[in-house]
């Protein structure tokens, strides 16, 4: 496939996660005290993969060329918005609302990064932020008629869907592949065990595993090496004659792509858009996804990805009463001591908790997680550290 | 695949792997555990799932929200220090021991007021938690989002606070039921006692937010003051994160309008009539009237951020403390009791959701969201704090008085500060389910999930 030995077991390594996601997420068995912390449902096992490939997007534009975009938020939601049109319009299977997105996202990115890319550095990042919050803005109110505004859009029984045969009133389209239900599912119990297998999930995952594998290529291809000669010196780049622009513009674009793919996935998962999705509190997000896995590095975006919505959607939802229930063996005093210092860290507090973590990261692996797995597993090798080839796969660029 | 080795060892210890896990014999589950819908409730407990926002702008409202359905929970549970509207709730199939004899546990998320956040909130607590009711939020765009999703998983949705005419209206679903009232209502409600102060002869400037939930209340209000002969002079959208109005409201001397009315909520309104008494707006002679501000929605969370700005000025509430009918004083004491100060309209609205919730399984003889929704639909009921209410079973929208409440002149303490001028009665609220306002949409059939 065009791949060395490492990055082919790399891959396969994350054909692996991938696949048997349901059961490494769900790792403690039900009603223990600790299927709190179990992540396999379908909806955040969908998120883990689609903001895994929305963050290994970003990272071929942050990683390689060091452009950081503040605004990648807005591809993912017009990516999203195209999408939702498509299973308005046409049909309400996968496919076409997948494509479209992509290109829609491609043309979106086109036209941001043929003006954005005219400065660099800060200003870039400016120029991004403006134009996503430009588009938060038209989403939100300008564009009603369009995005559907503050409430979004949702496929109704009374859109046309020229391909799909007419419902009944009030009934609720489905998103499928070829007539396969994204939501459909169906769960095995081993013992106390319960997995869930969800055909959306797969699908997903089966796209990330693609996008995966072409930024691999692109990674160790000349196209990605004249990227990695921007990040290094962009001055010199000049002087010896190249110009630099095409290759940064070719970057966004395809950056854009990913993220318009991650937004028309989000929707093949849940047929809903809103606008937040596009608001730049989501454009800070994957930039934190990238730094904090690793940027430059293959697999650590994914990996900061997964770290984040599993914050967001596991530790939010711990609440004072789980406290109390974790803490009830303890002496009332200490009891109420531990709830009261644990408690801001946990529910409405993960922000704290993720923010106090992003820290820790950035002080002390600054290669982020994949830098943290490097060093324990030198830890445990005890061979001299080899030959530090810049290979993209564990070190992170400059 | 030129990096596979395939060696007898190997297939030997693979397979040896793939024999002991197909001997563990995974089984096969029904999402729906046999019941015929989904989340069952197994064993002694019934899972409910308590969305509400609990950072971003409505966050007060939804730590309202929380004590509120912490307390029905005690309530429905009967391990409350009293028994709150249970005791004067027209319906008494409630015990005081959990929904159909099940004791009553809940999960909680975050919806960040947001409808993404709130969808992926409500999926994990259906996916993982198995809640088989979900209720709570503060806000339209996030209830059309999740009543959405509700109807496409198969659980029923009880509504928080969400006062746009859509939720009920063009996106109404079977699965989704709303105690709260809405645009329409607040329109239908102000107009007379406007009239009654302000006389007939009036021109308004609306100040609108700048999203559906403002569009629909300026669209209500419209049309009932001009129905009884006011004239909109202008109406100017504004954007939802502005804080600062003065570009706004300097405009509106200008216009020639005697009349301000301020389609905004929470922190928007706060701000925005902060704004406008600044300006000295209502110290105004405008064609020898006096100027005036109309807030359509208000609330007391609201009221307390305007501080005395909101003296004297007219609005629409769902419920308000101060009521002294049986149900309300039940519930202003044990909401009192347990946390020391009056509960808003958010956490009556989510409170009595939860408690309509309980005895339509009751009446049902089960937790299936279909036996539900047939309990709910056309239900009367009365002793909840708004007087006899019916739940239409057209659009799940409930029907019964409204409140007219006018910021009051001398506030005695700081929960004290709106006084009730009129209860509007139900008749002159109502309006038929294809009122143009609401038209478009289909309830569709109830989903059990399964």
């Amino acid at each position: 496939m065009g791949l060395t030995k490492k990055d082919f077991t790399l891959l396969i390594i994350v054909a692996c996660l991938a696949l048997f996601a349901p059961f490494i997420l769900n790792p403690f068995p039900e009603g223990s005290a600790m299927a709190q912390f179990n992540a396999g449902y379908p909806d955040l096992m969908q998120r883990l993969v689609i903001f895994g490939i929305f963050a290994i997007g970003f990272n071929i534009l942050f990683g390689l060329t060091g452009y950081l975009s503040f605004g990648h938020a807005a591809f993912l939601g017009v990516g999203s918005y195209a999408a939702i049109w498509m299973m308005k319009l046409l049909t309400m299977n996968v496919i076409p609302a997948i494509i479209i997105s992509v290109l829609v996202a491609g043309l979106f990115s086109l036209l941001v990064g043929w003006i954005s890319l005219r400065r660099s550095g800060i200003y870039f990042s400016i120029l991004t932020l403006a134009f996503a919050q430009m588009s938060y803005a038209l989403a939100y109110s300008v564009l009603t008629p369009i995005t559907g505004g503050e409430t979004g859009l949702q496929p109704k029984y009374t859109d046309p869907r020229i391909l799909d045969g007419a419902l009944a009133p009030g009934e609720t389209p489905r998103a499928n592949l070829f007539g396969l239900d994204m939501k459909s599912s169906f769960q095995v119990s081993a013992g106390d065990w319960i997995f869930t297998f969800n055909a959306g999930y797969y699908v997903a995952a089966v796209i990330m595993l693609i996008a995966f594998y072409l930024s691999i290529r692109i990674f160790r291809s000349p196209f990605g090496m004249m990227l990695r000669a921007v990040k290094s010196n962009q001055q010199r780049l000049n002087y010896t004659g190249l110009n630099a622009k095409p290759y940064t513009l070719a970057a966004f674009v395809i950056s854009g792509m990913y993220a318009g793919l991650a937004g028309g996935l989000l929707v093949a998962m849940d047929t809903q858009v809103g606008a937040e999705r596009m608001f730049w509190t989501a454009s800070g997000e994957v930039v934190l996804m990238t730094i904090l896995g690793g940027a430059g590095t293959l697999i650590g975006p994914v990996l900061g990805a997964g770290f984040i919505k599993y914050f967001e959607n596991i530790i939010s939802k711990i609440n004072k009463s789980i406290l109390e229930q974790w803490f009830a063996f303890m002496p009332d005093g200490i009891e109420d001591l531990l709830i009261t210092l644990v408690y801001p860290f946990i529910g409405k507090g993960w922000h704290l908790t993720l923010g106090i973590l992003f820290m820790l990261v950035v002080i002390f692996l600054p290669g982020g997680l994949v830098e943290g797995g490097q060093r324990v597993a030198r830890l445990f090798k005890r061979k001299k550290p080899s030959d530090d080839t810049p290979d993209g796969k564990t070190t992170p660029a400059e | 695949m030129s990096n596979s080795k395939l060696t007898r060892r190997g297939l030997i210890k693979t397979g040896a792997v793939a024999g002991a896990a197909g001997l563990t014999l995974p089984t096969y589950l029904r999402a729906d555990g046999h019941a015929g819908y989904l989340n069952a409730p197994q064993g002694d407990t019934v899972t409910l799932g308590f969305n509400v926002p609990q950072s971003g702008p409505y966050a007060d409202e939804g730590a309202d929200e929380l004590r509120a359905y912490e307390l029905a929970v005690e309530h429905l549970n009967g391990t409350g220090a009293d028994n709150g509207m249970l005791e004067t709730f027209s319906s008494d199939a409630l015990q005081g021991n959990g929904i159909l004899g099940k004791k009553v546990v809940y999960v909680t998320g975050d919806t960040q007021t947001k409808s993404d956040a709130a969808r992926a909130s409500a999926k994990s607590m259906i996916e993982k938690d198995g809640a088989i009711m979900i209720t709570g939020g503060s806000s339209s765009g996030v209830a059309v989002a999740v009543q959405a999703l509700c109807q496409e998983a198969g659980v029923i949705f009880m509504a928080g606070l969400t006062h746009s005419n859509d939720t009920t209206g063009k996106d109404k679903r079977a699965n989704g039921f709303r105690h709260f009232f809405n645009s329409y209502m607040s329109g239908a409600a102000l107009a007379p006692v406007l009239q009654n102060a302000y006389g007939s002869d009036r021109k308004a400037y609306h100040l609108t937010a700048d999203y559906n939930w403002g569009y629909t209340t300026e669209e209500a209000v419209r049309s009932s003051t001009e129905a009884m002969g006011w004239e909109t002079v202008n109406a100017v959208k504004t954007p939802l994160t502005q804080t600062d109005f003065s570009s706004y409201i300097a405009p509106v001397l200008q216009s020639g309008a005697d009349v301000l009315v301020l389609n905004h909520y929470g922190g928007n309104m706060v701000n925005s009539l902060t704004n406008a008494v600044q300006f000295g707006l209502r110290d105004k002679l405008v064609n020898d009237k006096n100027f005036e501000i109309v807030v359509p929605l208000y609330s007391r969370l609201m009221a307390k951020g305007a501080g005395a700005n909101v003296k004297g000025i007219f609005g629409s509430t769902n419920w308000h403390w101060s009521l002294t009918d049986e149900g309300s004083k039940a519930f202003v004491k044990s909401f009192g009791t347990k946390y020391g100060f009056p509960p808003s309209q958010a956490a009556h609205t989510c409170y009595v959701q939860a408690l309509l919730y309980a005895d339509a399984c009751e009446r049902a003889g089960t937790f299936n969201p279909c036996g539900v929704v047939e309990a709910l639909e056309g239900f009367e009921f009365d002793g909840m704090g708004n007087g006899p209410t019916l739940y239409r079973a057209d659009d799940h929208q409930c029907f019964k008085d409204v409140l007219v409440v006018k910021g009051k002149e001398n506030p005695t303490s700081e929960f004290d500060l709106l006084e009730i001028v009129e209860v509007t009665p139900v008749e002159q609220v109502t309006y038929a389910p294809d009122h143009p306002q609401v038209a478009g949409g289909s309830l569709g059939t109830c989903n059990p999930g399964a």
